[in-house]
């Protein structure tokens, strides 16, 4: 166990002045095409805001299924198929269709190459499931169904977060998604999150509608409360155009009579269809509707075929700025809601790190003056060991571009009280050896040989709990099963391997010397 | 030589009145969960305003109707914790609560830090945290069985229920908050009591294997005695890196960092007094070890 060839010591020297070099990266800055890997701190010490979404998918869920009432009206009608008393209730169709068609329509869902039902081979299922209740017809989401619904949901979702949080400019924003209905956004150095909250909270979804008086309006009728008043009008349910058909949206500066506005261009099929609905509609009041509210109902005086218009509600610069990014940025699928929020200032993360650092310091020095006077030369060989551990653990870590947290910090300052152990353990055990062995070398060498079961079992143990942590825990605490897991591998390394030439080195030139330990 | 063996059934008494008090006091008077399991908000606020204090700040919470309010302070006279339930989860209460304080401090408060949890995750966090502690004691208790035979298993599962349990215990006690980091702290205790225990474990095997004349009752206190150094030694240094974070890391580590200096304590007594007792309460003998030995 004593024995080490020059290789052996060279590659060892090398690997860890490598990792003391990577580890100092971070105090000095390198230039950056040679080496740019830096220790990435937590939301927690460097300050910013975590959010955690969650899609609301009900709406969805209904408003598909709405949809498919059509769509299976329609399907069967042309193969001349009636279906009758077609109904919603609790996310499941409900319909009637004559016995003798029963069979038809149940071997249509149930078609592998059905195009009312897709079918996913990979999961061996139909998007809907179907059954006969007997009294009526049961169609509703299969399993498979609602997990591609949720997912594609999910998809847009995320897709439209990020480019309403990269509207806003914030610094490296991490947007993930978590599970199939969650979206979780990192907001480093992001103080305040509320203007990014207010923006997440809005489905942002706009319809131009007119407002009319007769109830029996062909598409149906809806009555809808102003945005800023209680006042209340009634809206038809057909929509002349959404929010799809914006090209562009800004604010501006309404020269005319001093008042914020939203402008904004349409596509060819919007610019068209705005063209024709204002151009039957003249005298008409044209309902401008954000997430079920009306901001405005404008009346309509001229036709507008320029494929451009504005909005304007008593919008302040802000209102407006940020009405122009939600439709810049395209309506949400469904809504979301915040389950989680973190923020941290940077003034606290900054006083985090200042603590962190200064127990890191003191519990350093207090373990480092307690091995010195109990161990004397074997304490510094530790002490040394201890340091090159620390180096090349923060070396790892940056690597890996790990992030620091404030208990990751805690995780290392725990790894140095622990890291002794090893040594101590392998010290303890050439002590007993002594008692019966005059020859140094045997001695040291059964030392090293007899603690190691020992040692692993007592690394493995701390080992398992970390990796339960890091698969369990959230946020913060994987950082501290991180720094706890790799302070592991680097306190073997540094035990076994320049613990090890130190000591090894020492008795080789002091064999013949008694009590060396 | 210390004769630690002859305060076997005095400290067995102790730890089987320790458990039984910590287990009715997480029964009857249970654990304060923080926001992270309970659900709720947290604000932390750091006043530059002496006019702003605990009472203060109370009255001008209990005015906004948010549930159960409480407010402490946090580390020094000009910080303070707030919590409340947030029951109707409202949306924009952080605003709300702020233009509310506007009108009592002016500008002379600042939040420094804001969590807000609800109910889903809380349930969702507090059930994988149970789940982290039941899966973590499990696969200890496998790897264990796999290292060593069911006596000693036996033994060091005890030991660590016997932490786990006293150290919660502990914080129901004194109503000290449970919240991640105590789970993340309840972990490494099982892992650091889990190693204690192994290494006098390993050294009772090896003295098994070498003396078949001595009875299990001296030889543990052996194996005890032969580890003692190591056992202080590790334990004195594990307790002063985590004394350098209680004292000195701040607030937020406070808790966590107890938990800790409590787990490393009763790990370190219970691998002494309750996994070795239980090897001699089942006559672990030198047949033991070699039968197995045999059918390896």
């Amino acid at each position: 166990m004593l024995y080490f060839s020059k290789l052996r010591i060279l590659f060892i020297t090398i690997f860890s002045v490598l990792f003391i070099l990577i580890a100092s990266s971070n105090l000095f800055k390198f230039d950056d095409s040679f080496f740019d890997k830096k220790i990435n701190l937590g939301l927690d010490l460097q300050g910013g805001s975590y959010l955690l979404l969650e899609i609301d998918n009900e709406p969805v869920i209904e408003q598909k299924l709405q949809n498919l009432t059509t769509t299976i009206r329609n399907y069967f009608k042309e193969k001349n198929i009636k279906i009758n008393n077609i109904k919603i209730e609790n996310q499941n169709i409900f319909f009637n269709v004559i016995d003798n068609d029963k069979q038809a329509v149940l071997d249509v869902f149930q078609d592998e190459n059905s195009d009312l039902n897709p079918y996913y081979p990979r999961f061996k299922s139909h998007q809907l499931e179907i059954e006969d209740t007997g009294l009526n017809i049961k169609v509703n989401f299969s399993k498979q169904g609602l997990i591609k619904l949720k997912t594609s949901s999910q998809d847009q979702a995320i897709e439209i977060v990020r480019r309403r949080v990269d509207e806003v400019g914030t610094n490296e924003p991490n947007i993930l998604k978590r599970g199939n209905n969650r979206i979780l956004v990192e907001l480093p150095g992001l103080d305040d999150p509320m203007r990014i909250k207010s923006l997440l909270g809005k489905t942002a979804n706009l319809t131009f509608r007119f407002v009319t008086n007769d109830e029996n309006d062909r598409f149906g009728v809806e009555n809808l409360k102003f945005e800023n008043s209680l006042e209340e009008a009634t809206v038809s349910k057909r929509i002349i155009i959404s929010g799809e058909n914006l090209l562009d949206a800004q604010p501006k500066m309404d020269t005319q009579n001093n008042q914020t506005i939203v402008s904004f261009t349409l596509d060819r099929v919007g610019a068209k269809r705005f063209g024709k609905a204002t151009s039957t509609g003249i005298g008409k009041k044209l309902a401008i509707v954000l997430d079920g509210k009306i901001i405005s109902a404008p009346v309509v005086r001229d036709t507008i075929a320029s494929g451009s218009g504005q909005i304007s509600g008593g919008f302040t610069f802000q209102s407006a700025t940020d009405l122009a990014l939600l439709l810049r940025s395209g309506a949400l699928p469904a809504p979301l809601e915040i389950i989680e929020e973190r923020t941290v200032g940077p003034d606290l993360g900054q006083d985090s790190i200042n603590a962190g650092m200064i127990a890191l310091a003191i519990g350093f020095m207090l373990v480092i003056i307690f091995m010195f006077v109990k161990y004397k030369f074997f304490g510094l060989i530790t002490n040394v060991t201890l340091i090159v551990n620390l180096f090349i653990l923060l070396g790892v870590l940056t690597l890996f571009e790990a992030t620091l947290t404030l208990p990751g910090i805690a995780g290392i300052i725990l790894t140095v009280g622990m890291a002794v152990d090893a040594n101590v353990l392998i010290f303890e055990r050439i002590k007993e050896e002594l008692k019966d062995e005059t020859n140094n070398i045997l001695a040291f060498d059964g030392g090293y040989t007899k603690s190691r079961t020992a040692i692993l079992d007592a690394n493995i143990t701390t080992l398992l709990a970390a990796i339960i942590l890091f698969f369990m825990g959230s946020g913060p605490v994987k950082g501290f099963a991180v720094t706890l897991g790799v302070g592991i591998f680097t306190t073997l390394f540094s035990v076994y391997f320049i613990a090890r030439l130190f000591t090894s080195i020492y008795v080789a030139r002091n064999k013949d010397k008694e009590k060396l330990i | 030589m210390i004769a630690f063996n002859k305060y076997y059934n005095h400290f067995n008494l102790l730890s089987s009145i320790l458990i039984v008090v910590s287990l009715l006091l997480l029964i009857f008077k249970g654990l304060n969960f923080g926001i992270d399991f309970k659900g709720g908000t947290l604000i932390e606020l750091r006043a530059s305003d002496t006019k702003i204090n605990v009472s203060s700040l109370r009255d001008r919470f209990n005015q906004m109707d948010l549930g159960d309010v409480s407010v402490k302070k946090f580390g020094n006279d000009t910080d303070f914790l707030v919590k409340f339930e947030n029951k109707d989860n409202k949306k924009n209460i952080i605003e709300e609560i702020k233009a509310s304080l506007d009108k009592s401090f002016g500008n002379n408060y600042d939040f420094r830090r804001v969590e807000n949890v609800g109910p889903k995750v809380s349930a969702e966090l507090l059930k994988s945290g149970v789940i982290a502690i039941s899966l973590s004691l499990a696969l200890m208790l496998i790897y264990i069985w796999i290292r060593f035979e069911w006596q000693f298993s036996l033994g060091a599962i005890l030991a660590l229920f016997h932490d786990v349990i006293v150290t919660l215990g502990v914080f129901s006690l004194f109503s000290l908050e449970i919240n991640l980091s105590i789970i993340a702290a309840v972990l490494t205790i099982v892992g650091y009591s889990m190693n204690d225990t192994v290494v006098i474990f390993d050294r009772v095997r090896e003295n098994l294997r070498k003396y078949s004349d001595i009875k299990i009752f001296e030889l543990t206190n052996i194996s005890i005695n032969e580890t003692l150094s190591r056992t202080i030694i590790t334990s004195a240094t594990t307790l002063l890196a985590l004394l350098a974070i209680y004292l000195f890391g701040g607030e937020i580590l406070k808790g966590f960092s107890l938990a800790m200096i409590l787990g490393v304590i009763f790990g370190t007594y219970s691998s002494i007094y309750i996994a070795n007792t239980v090897l001699v309460r089942l006559r672990v003998s030198q047949k033991t070890v070699l039968r197995e030995d045999d059918q390896k």
